[in-house]
């Protein structure tokens, strides 16, 4: 494995930029965190992936990305929910189930949806997304819309076949998807190493014929700028790109992993390169932020996160009269 | 005035309608494994490529699941796709797509997010296709509830179902019984679409209620042919719609005949004819003079030799004893 721990991360340049990307890595962590809590006092329930360790990517692919590009994610998705422009609020009951989440209380945590900001889920079959992503760009080659779709997804989906149909797929038909491999390592608690034959992942998709670069995922400056360069040569070029971004959850799987399959020493190894700690110490080496800065900024996010657990306690359940709705559209309106 | 007709094939009928299609919507395209420079695998799309152009007509690598996938993600995206895959068996290379995604986006989403797709597939035995090439499926996609399922039997629904599919908002999987490309008959000139919703009533009777679907239907017709000449007269009900079922239809039915034989080329066990049979019995039970039978394909992977398939699947003499059967005891 190619833990590489040596950089401090890249030099800032860019004050303003710097500090709204610490903004958003601090609402999904401590929205996670809330989450967790809330999980234990079983006000969520389901399946609850955490992205804990892991914000630097979704944080820094948004930046590269335009407001009108579609994105598909995961189900470790709540960061990218965040990031894409959803509100807490609506992700938060939508965990709890109720009524005014963003899809009623019928997707919860894995299945976040967002026509507004063209978020296509939450995804809870590997691989599943690809093929979509794919679709959607088709759609925008033909109607000539310069966007790009950016689909996320995890090493383990590298093994399955969907991803090389996709990959074959995008590059055959030169269509404008900015693939995003969140490679934290495991594939639930199978290493890469015990599942894949070749690890190098980019070589991968360079055999089809995608162009591709790899980042460290922990470095939200250096993902945004690597995020920044592919998305626009997808734009410019109309053809796939292949990122790879190299991170690591902190936490287990989901709320029921005892975590047998890795050590502490190399869960705490990659916790020195926590993303966030990363940055406020280089905003702070810059000046740009002081400890009353950074209290007001905490400050901020935990309120607004007070306001989401607020607001998704106090909204209503769906009348169990809805069960049978949107199962098939209610309007023959094309 | 009498309708202006003209003989036409299944394989024509079928194409007329992909052509109206791709005039009629230019969000319409076509994707599939030799939909294009081949012609498709039953020449259905033949000529089409030439006619519509690449972008329209669209050659796919043998990647059923992606393929699948990504008429779902056209379909998000403003398009009206049309996915063809080449058999039922090969379908379930798509299943993940057709069931955990195009089935369930609308109401894992809230309502958000609805999936205008069909996807069209020749599905059935009787060709000496062998095991798997030959399977009956659709009775499997019936089961889940967020796509429509139809079969079309007829001419008419060859030419005209495919527009109604595409002008419903929803997943809509749309079979052709391989064997029956190759039918000719009589279409109107003017034939066009046709409503999807509801089955049809093909012959009518007053003894035997036959619900089937597909190709099955033409040896039910075949069979009640064959009963009129000895006194016994049957309603033949064409399905067209497997998901939703037009229930009303055999209740009707039944309820005039007080019998009904269902004849269902997929295998017996959790069967479309098991659930017909299990509706007919919890809302017409007291019309019914004789239990529910059904004509099934035998439970055995599809032999390649003749005479076996032939065995293995729904044949009209079988119907025609089994109809016997029922009425004299």
């Amino acid at each position: 494995m190619s833990h590489d721990r040596s950089t401090n991360g890249q030099p800032l340049t860019d004050r303003e930029q710097s500090l709204e990307f610490l903004r958003q890595m601090l609402r999904i962590r401590r929205f996670e965190e809330k989450s967790a809590e809330l999980y234990s006092a079983q006000k969520i329930r389901g399946f609850l992936h955490l992205y804990i360790g892991e914000e630097a990517v979704a944080v820094g692919v948004a930046g590269g990305l335009n407001k009108d590009d579609a994105l598909v994610a995961t189900y470790r998705e709540h960061g990218h929910a965040m990031v894409k422009g959803m509100a807490m609020n609506t992700i938060m009951a939508e965990m709890y189930g109720k009524v005014t989440g963003c899809c009623r209380g019928r997707g919860g945590s894995m299945h976040l949806f967002d026509a507004e900001h063209r978020l296509y889920g939450g995804n809870a079959i590997v691989g599943g997304g690809l093929p979509v992503a794919v679709g959607l760009a088709l759609a925008d080659q033909l109607q000539k819309n310069h966007r790009v779709t950016c689909c996320c997804f995890g090493e383990g989906a590298m093994a399955e076949g969907e991803f090389h149909e996709a990959l074959n797929l995008a590059a055959l038909w030169h269509l404008p998807v900015l693939f995003v491999c969140e490679n934290n390592y495991y594939a639930m608690g199978t290493a890469l190493i015990r599942s894949e034959a070749v690890v190098d992942l980019p070589s991968k998709a360079a055999s089809y014929g995608v162009e591709t670069a790899t980042v460290d995922g922990m470095d939200v400056i250096a993902v945004a700028e690597a995020a920044q360069q592919a998305a626009s040569q997808v734009r410019q070029n109309g053809g796939p790109f292949f990122l790879e971004c190299r991170t690591y959850r902190f936490r287990p799987h989901s709320m029921f992993d005892p975590e047998l399959y890795r050590s502490k020493q190399e869960v705490e190894g990659w916790k020195q390169r926590c993303p966030i700690e990363s940055l406020i110490r280089r905003i702070r080496e810059k000046g740009w932020i002081d400890d009353s800065r950074l209290g007001e900024l905490e400050g901020a996010v935990a309120a607004e996160i007070a306001a989401a657990v607020d607001y998704a306690e106090q909204s209503p359940w769906e009348s169990l009269e809805e069960l049978t709705r949107f199962v098939y559209s209610e309007s023959e309106v094309r | 005035m009498a309708e202006q007709m003209r003989t036409i094939t299944y394989r024509d009928a079928v194409r007329e309608g992909l052509r109206e299609a791709l005039q009629k919507d230019e969000r319409v395209f076509l994707m599939g494994e030799d939909v294009g420079r081949y012609g498709g695998c039953f020449a259905a799309s033949k000529g089409l490529l030439e006619e519509f152009g690449p972008e329209r007509v669209r050659d796919t690598p043998l990647s059923e699941s992606t393929f699948t996938g990504a008429g779902i993600g056209a379909a998000l995206g403003g398009m009206r796709p049309i996915v063809e895959i080449m058999t039922v068996n090969f379908s379930l290379l798509a299943l993940d797509q057709i069931m955990n995604n195009a089935a369930t986006y609308l109401h894992m989403s809230g309502g958000l997010f609805n999936v205008p797709l069909v996807i069209r597939m020749a599905t059935g035995g009787g060709k000496q296709l062998a095991a798997q090439h030959s399977h009956s499926l659709e009775g499997w996609y019936a089961h889940i509830p967020g796509i429509k399922v139809l079969c079309a039997a007829t001419l008419e629904d060859a030419r005209g179902m495919l527009w109604g599919a595409l002008l419903d908002p929803d997943p809509v999987l749309l079979f052709e019984p391989s064997v029956l490309y190759a039918m000719e008959g009589e279409l109107a000139v003017d034939a066009g679409a046709v409503d999807i919703a509801g089955a049809r009533l093909h012959h009518e009777g007053r003894d035997l209620t036959l619900i089937t679907y597909g190709s099955c239907l033409y040896k039910c017709l075949d069979a009640a042919e064959q009963l009129e000449v000895s006194g016994i007269s049957c309603d033949v009900i064409d399905l067209r719609s497997l998901r939703p079922l037009d229930e009303e239809s055999f209740f009707t039915s039944v309820a005039k005949t007080h019998r009904a034989l269902i004849v269902d080329e997929g295998w017996r066990s959790g069967s479309l004819a098991a659930e017909i049979s299990a509706r007919i019995m919890e809302n017409a039970f007291y019309e019914l003079d004789a239990p529910v039978e059904r004509i099934c394909s035998v439970e055995v992977p599809m032999p390649y030799a003749k005479h076996m398939e032939e065995a293995a699947l729904p044949q009209v003499k079988t119907i025609v004893e089994t109809a016997r059967r029922m009425i004299h005891g």
